[in-house]
């Protein structure tokens, strides 16, 4: 076929464009994000201390942190989806590093070194690990199924993106269920849950959304 | 008016179902794409046998992806991303990593009005690649330059099946570019 004649048979193919694909990646997120909160409800609900915790500190922290991890990460994964080149996508995550570096430093001074390692392994960190993933999923899903009209110059970031953001939304699920709010706590289990996420995101993104 | 509001005045045209301005408009990026490619391929030390066949995979991601880009925005910058992605893509594929930079390459789109007419380069192998039914369909359309109605009655069909076919048809093309298999 030569380039003429493929010509001819794009401009035959021009059925009615799809109206907005902008407006699929929200749509997938929100659903993807309902599906966790069902099956956050029905699993492990809110934590039953919900109400009083809401006047601690370190909770609001961890909020906090995590709504600015899904800020960051939404914000990523929209321009990491769009054709155009992102220099450096990593640099965009840096106030989050930062925060979550300056709140541990303030546990760290606020909190006795003998207590250093309760802290740190907490209550139940083997529920953080596998639930966080777990509630990422149909985020994940719905994502990587949007994300394919899209046109990332990068596949593996635009996935690993896609993976950040919905480690982020299952973990802000998951933080109101979870009784350790020490950032020690935060910073180490919810980061490696978070990381798991991320890889699975750009291997199945480095396969899905090539285009 | 400018050539690059022109490009995307095209474009918009085009959605708004013009078929001549899709046309022009493709015929013309095809024309900028051929040296952009050439010369991808040249700093990359690699021949230009490939050239035309990456021309095609771009129009047709151009051609599929062609709702990414946002009519409020300039055509031009998307056009060249999308050829950045494709000729980085091929490279990668043949085991060539280096970064290329599309605007060392790439004339504007605007000084790019003289005619670079394809090489008559016939991709047939590609077209084996499909079904029989929607090889039929994009070889009556694009090799006999038949309309979607008319081959819609050739081949029994609903006007609407012939358009389904052609469009997976082409989907089908973007992927055996993708993995080679062309």
């Amino acid at each position: 076929m030569k380039t003429e004649q493929l010509i001819d048979a794009l401009v035959a193919d021009r059925g009615p464009a799809s109206a907005s694909r902008l407006s699929r990646f929200p749509i997938a997120l929100g659903l993807g994000i309902l599906v966790s909160l069902a099956a956050f409800l029905a699993t492990l609900g809110v934590r039953p201390d919900f109400i009083p915790s809401i006047e601690t500190w370190r909770f609001d922290l961890k909020v906090a942190v995590m709504l600015l991890a899904w800020g960051l990460a939404l914000s990523l994964c929209r321009a990491l989806a769009s054709p155009f080149e992102v220099r450096r996508p990593a640099l965009r995550l840096l106030p989050l590093g930062l925060v979550l570096f300056a709140t541990v430093v303030v546990e760290l001074m606020l909190v006795p070194p003998t207590e250093w390692a309760t802290r740190l392994v907490g209550t139940n960190w083997a529920v953080c690990l596998t639930a966080i993933p777990l509630l990422s999923l149909a985020p994940l899903a719905a994502l990587l199924i949007a994300l394919r009209s899209a046109a990332p110059q990068s596949p593996a970031q635009a996935g690993a993106a896609a993976g950040l953001l919905a480690a982020a939304s299952g973990a802000t699920l998951y933080a109101l269920h979870c009784f350790d709010d020490s950032p020690l706590f935060v910073a180490t289990w919810y980061g490696l849950a978070t990381a798991l996420v991320v890889i699975l995101g750009a291997v199945l993104g480095r396969r899905l959304l090539r285009w | 008016m400018s050539d690059r509001q022109e490009l995307g005045a095209l474009m918009r045209c085009a959605r708004q179902g013009d078929d001549e301005a899709y046309r022009r408009l493709l015929v013309r990026v095809s024309f900028w794409l051929r040296p952009v490619v050439r010369r991808g391929l040249a700093a990359a030390g690699r021949g230009p046998e490939d050239g035309e066949d990456i021309v095609q995979e771009t129009l047709l991601a151009m051609h599929l992806k062609r709702d990414t880009w946002d009519a409020a925005q300039p055509l031009e910058p998307w056009l060249r991303a999308i050829a950045r992605y494709k000729l980085i893509d091929h490279l990668r594929r043949r085991g060539f990593a280096d970064h290329v930079d599309i605007d060392d390459i790439a004339d504007s789109l605007e000084a790019s009005t003289a005619a670079d007419p394809a090489p008559a380069v016939d991709s047939r192998r590609l077209l084996a690649t499909l079904p029989e039914r929607q090889r039929r369909i994009v070889e009556e359309i694009s090799l006999e330059g038949r309309r979607a109605a008319d081959v819609a009655e050739r081949l029994g069909m609903s006007e609407g099946a012939v358009r389904v076919a052609l469009h997976r048809a082409l989907k089908s093309l973007a992927s055996a570019f993708r993995t080679g298999s062309a």
